[in-house]
């Protein structure tokens, strides 16, 4: 078995592989698929996190202190329109990535 | 061990390539935020894959492993008996499957775990088809449920994992709903805690394979709860615990019209899925609370 791997290994010199294996960990950015992007109407936004708790990418950061109370990283956001859905204040809503037509 | 490349919040990357809307996706940082580092995790194909990653990147901070759909809780029960043997009882051992390889293929290696023992936890993530490999029907498909193997609606009612996992005593088994996520954290630190296999069975709306509008996955979840398709309970060394017990339920059309794999039903099969859905809910609740009764009855003989 151990003969194989070296064997195998050897052949590999280039790549340095060691095995199938994962060794970095990444993300990678949702780019220009995303259709539409959730906003926030800050002031009728009651700060409860229901947003946060719920975002299936965990991009949505709610900080109680500041006056834009909302944060979305939109890097990785994919427009799935959850934290819309379930606002209470129904203070978020969806909007058309390329602009009103 | 690990390269880290990029920025995440939890142990879960942000960029993983699960469709937008995934229930997945959600269940897996909830599950990642209470087990911690200190986790081993066993994944077969399928769409939790996306999370132990392609090639040499991965979408995890924690140690993990990719085995074939068949054998992961076996899979499981060996990295526990390799851990124990180095004397580390402290690592929590999870296996995450889906219905395909949890109620079809993978129904072997876990009862084997169930019987003998193995400290593992165990989480089944239904998405009631096969999504990964595109929609095939499995046996956890609903009544009535159009996939591509089952284009007209699926013939038959779907398997009760928790019926096999309590017909061989689990010390836990719970089942749970992506719309209580307080609810789910609780289940998962008792399962962590328990001393012996544990398996949760949480359903998992996919807005790929259940054909609706992304924004819709956690309002699914809470109304297929609402309308009694989906039981939230508890077993625990012997006891049901019903955390959903309704007195109403809500008429079956508020759950099933929202998705486009149950669009073909005519107004009858409508009518008898409703039929079908509460006497199968109140019988269920029945038997489980009957449960309660004989242990009870038990302990004082």
């Amino acid at each position: 078995m151990q003969k194989q791997q070296e064997k195998h290994s050897k052949e590999l010199k280039k790549c340095r592989v060691l095995g199938p294996v994962a060794t970095i960990f990444a993300s990678s950015t949702t780019g220009s698929w995303r259709l539409e992007r959730p906003v926030i109407d800050y002031e009728k936004c009651i700060k409860c996190g229901t947003c946060e708790r719920f975002c299936p990418t965990n991009v949505i950061d709610v900080y109680k202190d500041r006056a834009e109370c909302v944060v979305i990283n939109y890097d990785y956001c994919k427009g799935c329109g959850i934290c819309v859905n379930e606002c209470p204040s129904k203070c978020m809503k969806m909007i058309p990535e390329r602009g009103e037509e | 061990m690990f390269d880290i490349q990029h920025k995440s919040k939890g142990l879960v990357s942000h960029g993983v390539s699960a469709c937008a809307g995934c229930g997945l996706e959600l269940i897996m940082r909830n599950v990642m935020s209470v087990l911690g580092e200190d986790t081993v995790i066993l994944i077969p194909p399928g769409c939790s894959a996306l999370f132990s990653g392609y090639g040499n990147e991965s979408g995890l901070k924690i140690a993990g492993f990719q085995g074939n759909l068949e054998n992961t809780a076996a899979c499981a029960a060996g990295v526990r008996a390799a851990l124990n043997a180095q004397g580390n009882y402290h690592t929590t051992v999870l296996a995450f499957a889906g219905d395909g390889g949890t109620v079809d293929i993978g129904l072997q290696a876990l009862s084997g775990v169930l019987e003998r023992r193995d400290r593992i936890m165990y989480i089944c993530y239904d998405n009631e088809a096969y999504m990964n490999t595109g929609i095939q029907g499995s046996s956890s498909t609903p009544f009535f449920a159009s996939t591509t193997t089952t284009p007209s609606g699926k013939p038959t009612s779907r398997k009760n994992l928790m019926e096999i996992a309590i017909a061989h005593d689990i010390p836990y088994a719970a089942t749970a709903s992506i719309h209580n996520l307080n609810d789910f954290k609780k289940k998962l630190k008792k399962a962590m805690e328990t001393d012996g296999p544990s398996l949760i069975h949480i359903q998992t709306p996919c807005p790929t394979g259940w054909r609706y509008d992304p924004g819709k996955s956690v309002e699914l979840a809470r109304l297929a709860v609402q309308t009694g398709s989906w039981i939230l309970f508890e077993y625990e060394d012997g006891r049901v615990t019903i955390n959903s017990k309704l007195k109403d339920l809500k008429p079956i059309t508020d759950y099933i019209e929202i998705q486009g794999r149950f669009k073909h039903l005519t107004e009858e099969q409508k009518a008898e899925l409703q039929d079908y859905t509460e006497k199968y809910y109140h019988r269920y609740i029945k038997k489980l609370e009957n449960m309660n009764i004989e242990t009870e009855e038990h302990a004082t003989a």
